[in-house]
């Protein structure tokens, strides 16, 4: 592994979950991107106990790269099992990087209904914004090059760990 | 040459970029299409049905045949996908004033075209259109002579994946009219690439194309024999405007063999389900009994269509 040793994830969501838990209420909406965020997402509605059903998007529909790159191979299903029609909610995503990801999915989520607001938990925050996107709750910042990717992974134990790739 | 010469629907990357036929499609192209109009499906049951990945693309129907679910489907289809859709019926436009196909086709060409949805009475036609349009521009089969109906195919293989989940362990018959349909071929050819291990064809000799076993399946004359411990009936439709000859004795006479009735599909599995694309001859192929009974699939089909097409549509496009 070189240069940057990337933070523990486990410890990230347990600081994610620490600064959520005094911004959410009872009837509040989290929705997981695939498939980093819908894994955090999972643990957060858990840790949260929120009543709320999970709901999970898959932007593939809306992204800004199709013209360029096509229709992504693996396109999951979007399930929102709740009604977004005047809703606070908060996207889940894993590393938070250029925006684009959360400017489709904005776009998705009001295809479903106009929520009340939308906020953003990401486990990283690596910098790179390429439009006017922030998040309200980040389990860290990190400083890395543009050749490099920050995967989130998950073993059969269910335990997250963040993994450095160079492109 | 930009396309596979030797399956000219695919790029040099392997990728899809017309639709033509399922016959020498593999399995993970297969698979993928099925996998994202299962994506479609969810959009389809939301309060907004439309996803902006056409937006601003051109689609043509150009429908050298008449077609009225197929024509449809693909047009809610491409406008769910925000596609502008051009409707062309050219049985009563240019091409009874003598244009040529290549004529018309060139001429929408130049209006901008992104994608052309075609059917034709000539087995061929499509491909014809899709070696002459240009590289940018996306051909998509809606059903050519008796050869193929690609789309038709994949929402049946999507009907059938929905309702059995998985395809290598089931017993599939297909009935009826195979001679003239270009939906059994496609259906055959899908079966086998997803690994269906047993596809029986049934219907009377004058109906049965002659090289038929070489497809792989097994033939019955009686449905009966055929239908006995299937999971999985695929009805076809009686092609009357395509009989040339004494094919058969009567519409009546086909019922009484090949009629698919209540008492007929108690052969098959209690859980087997019943397939038809549609136009129905109810008490010709199929009696009412089946088509509206509880093991009938035939209006999910129709929903699943709009999905499969929309899949497709957003692959071929995006390719």
């Amino acid at each position: 592994m070189p240069g940057y040793p990337l933070p523990d994830a486990e410890q990230l969501l347990q600081a994610l979950i620490d600064q959520m838990r005094p911004e959410v209420g009872p009837e509040t909406g989290l929705i997981g991107i695939h498939t980093g965020g819908v894994w955090i997402a999972e643990r957060l509605h858990q840790a949260l106990r929120l009543k709320v059903p999970l709901g999970a998007l898959d932007v593939s529909f809306y992204r800004d790269d199709y013209e360029k790159i096509g229709l992504h191979r693996d396109v999951k299903t979007s399930d929102i099992p709740f009604d977004v029609e005047g809703r606070h909610l908060i996207l889940v995503d894993d590393v938070l990087y250029t925006g684009r990801t959360i400017r489709a999915a904005m776009n998705e989520l009001f295809d479903y209904g106009r929520p009340t607001s939308i906020r953003l938990a990401a486990l990283v925050d690596r910098g790179g914004r390429e439009l006017p996107v922030s998040a309200q709750f980040v389990g860290t910042t990190v400083a890395v090059g543009k050749q490099d990717r920050i995967e989130l992974q998950r073993d059969d134990q269910g335990r997250l760990s963040l993994l450095l790739t160079k492109d | 040459m930009w396309l596979d010469p030797a399956n000219p629907q695919l790029n040099k990357n392997g990728e899809l970029h017309h639709l033509l036929s399922l016959e020498g499609l593999p399995a993970n192209i297969l698979r993928q299409i099925l996998d994202t109009a299962q994506s479609f499906v969810g959009v389809t049951q939301r309060e907004v049905k439309k996803v902006p990945l056409l937006r601003g693309k051109a689609v043509f129907n150009l429908f050298f045949e008449p077609s009225t679910r197929t024509r449809t489907t693909f047009e809610i289809a491409a406008k769910r996908l925000s596609a502008d859709v051009i409707n062309l019926a050219i049985n009563i436009s240019s091409q009874s004033k003598g244009e040529s196909v290549l004529d018309t086709v060139a001429n929408l060409a130049a209006m901008q075209a992104d994608m052309f949805i075609v059917r034709h009475a000539a087995s061929g036609a499509p491909y014809l259109i899709a070696r002459h349009v240009a590289p940018e521009i996306h051909v998509i089969n809606a059903g050519d002579g008796r050869h193929s109906h690609p789309t038709q195919g994949l929402l049946d293989m999507f009907t059938i994946r929905h309702y059995k989940k998985n395809f290598s362990d089931l017993r599939v018959a297909i009935v009826g009219d195979i001679l003239h349909s270009r939906v059994a071929r496609s259906q055959i050819h899908a079966l086998t690439t997803l690994g269906c291990p047993e596809i029986r064809v049934i219907g009377p000799k004058t109906l049965l194309p002659s090289h038929v076993e070489s497809l792989g399946v097994h033939v019955y004359h009686d449905m009966r024999e055929g239908l006995k411990g299937v999971d999985v009936v695929m009805m076809l439709r009686l092609q009357s405007e395509r009989m040339q000859g004494a094919l058969l004795a009567s519409a009546q006479e086909f019922y009484k063999y090949y009629g698919l009735t209540d008492d007929k599909l108690a052969l098959a599995k209690p859980d087997a389900i019943v397939l038809h694309p549609g136009p129905m001859n109810r008490g010709v192929e199929i009696d009412s009994s089946v088509a509206d009974g509880r093991q009938s699939v035939i209006l999910p089909q129709v929903t699943f269509g709009i999905a499969i097409r929309m899949a497709v549509m957003s692959i071929l496009a995006g390719n």
